[in-house]
């Protein structure tokens, strides 16, 4: 979707705060929001594209107002209602309604521990033909899909060159909204600066986008 | 760059309230296990944080063939040094030279190397940093107290996919004498994300 949260080459956001010795949670409810989220997803009811979809949905001049823990508070929110794990009146009276079973968490400290809070990998070992290889001339497709996509808005229609294979993974598109994992393969793609900013940007510099093969078209 | 606001995070006063009557539910029902959110809040406090990535750059500057590995295959080789977790890591690590200088960001979300630089921080995360640093890298290098030279290229890795990145800083001058240790001491953050330098 064309999101705020899409903000690569956006003006107008401020300058950069930066806070010396910064913490790594600024008060208990950020640090639980962290770990909440991370453990809720090992009951697999949604994925990570999933969460991230999740945030990218709150309206924009919220997700702008909003610090980054409330936004995974809101999003961890929403996927619990629409997974039907808890009900509104659950979340709203912090109380189980009274005829619910008790279930098991399908996480131990020490698994949390061990697994860094993460469920599974992205990575996939299905052998999938690459569609492009290394120093090939790529062009981003122009896409606009109104669901999730790791495709940003400043590479798409761009001409970039392929730097790397890093091998298949799972399809962000398909996979938030759990039509699949269509894996394929992901290449660090290289832009020149001047061809995503034009003439004002330094000749030697680039950016570098990983994309999936489903984001390309050979150039 | 701006010194953070004290109040940077306007958040309503009912917030912690939310997140405790959640947390509740949560477990009345089962379905998250408290001393699980202790345990993963105080690995990410107190073990996994930018030591981790100091000492792996810190080999990669002592041992060359270490430091092959690590840029040949950033995940295996931060696991031998007991770094990933579980599931690894899909770790890129990229080197400055003299000539060249990355920098990383997330220009859709947060995405960082979690098990080797621990929590990102709040610019990290925030709208200025991630809307400028593929437009306008050197401006924002600049506002960090890095002034590149004209000749330098920069190269943004914006971490659109779930491969993360590590920058392996030069190694400053003058420091043959010290150890992998001493050498950990001096890397930053910052420097692994790109927007410092290692001093001596």
């Amino acid at each position: 979707m064309n999101g705020v949260h899409d903000m690569g080459g956006m003006h107008g956001m401020g300058p950069v705060e930066y806070e010396d010795n910064e913490p790594v949670f600024h008060a208990r409810w950020e640090a639980r929001t962290f770990a909440l989220n991370c453990l809720m997803r090992a009951w697999k009811r949604w994925n990570l594209d999933r969460s991230r979809h999740a945030i990218e949905r709150i309206p924009a001049a919220e997700y702008l107002r909003m610090s980054y823990y409330e936004k995974w508070f809101v999003g961890l929110v929403g996927l619990l209602l629409e997974s039907g794990l808890v009900s509104r009146a659950e979340i709203e009276s912090g109380a189980p309604r009274a005829e619910a079973a008790k279930a098991t968490p399908p996480t131990t400290a020490e698994q949390a521990v061990a697994t860094l809070g993460r469920v599974g990998s992205p990575r996939r070992d299905a052998s999938v033909a690459p569609q492009f290889h290394r120093g090939q001339p790529v062009r981003a497709r122009n896409l606009n899909p109104a669901g999730h996509t790791r495709l940003p808005r400043y590479a798409r229609g761009r001409l970039g060159t392929i730097d790397r294979d890093h091998g298949v993974f799972v399809f962000p598109d398909t996979h938030a909204h759990f039509l699949g994992e269509k894996p394929q393969h992901v290449y660090s793609v290289r832009f020149a600066a001047r061809e995503l900013w034009g003439e004002s940007a330094s000749p030697r510099d680039a950016v570098y986008v990983d994309l999936w093969d489903d984001y390309l078209e050979p150039a | 760059m701006a010194q953070a606001k004290h109040d940077h995070q306007e958040v309503p006063s009912d917030l912690a309230l939310r997140v405790k009557a959640l947390e509740s539910v949560l477990v009345e029902k089962g379905l998250v296990d408290p001393a699980a959110l202790d345990a993963l809040i105080d690995t990410f406090e107190h073990k996994v944080g930018p030591r981790n990535g100091a000492r792996v750059v810190a080999r990669a500057w002592t041992d060359p063939a270490y430091r092959q590995r690590l840029l040949a295959d950033g995940g295996s080789a931060i696991r031998e040094l007991g770094y990933g977790g579980t599931h690894g890591e899909n770790l890129v690590v990229v080197e400055n030279t003299r000539h060249v200088h990355n920098l990383v960001v997330c220009t859709l979300c947060s995405c960082y190397p979690w098990s080797v630089l621990g929590l990102p921080p709040v610019w990290y995360k925030s709208a200025p940093y991630r809307s400028r640093a593929v437009i306008d890298p050197r401006g924002v290098l600049r506002e960090f107290g890095l002034d590149l030279a004209e000749d330098v290229e920069v190269r943004v890795w914006d971490s659109t996919a779930e491969l993360r990145y590590l920058v392996l800083p030069e190694r400053p001058a003058a420091t043959e004498k010290l150890t992998e240790d001493q050498l950990a001491a001096l890397v930053t953050r910052d420097a692994m994300i790109g927007v410092a330098k290692v001093s001596p």
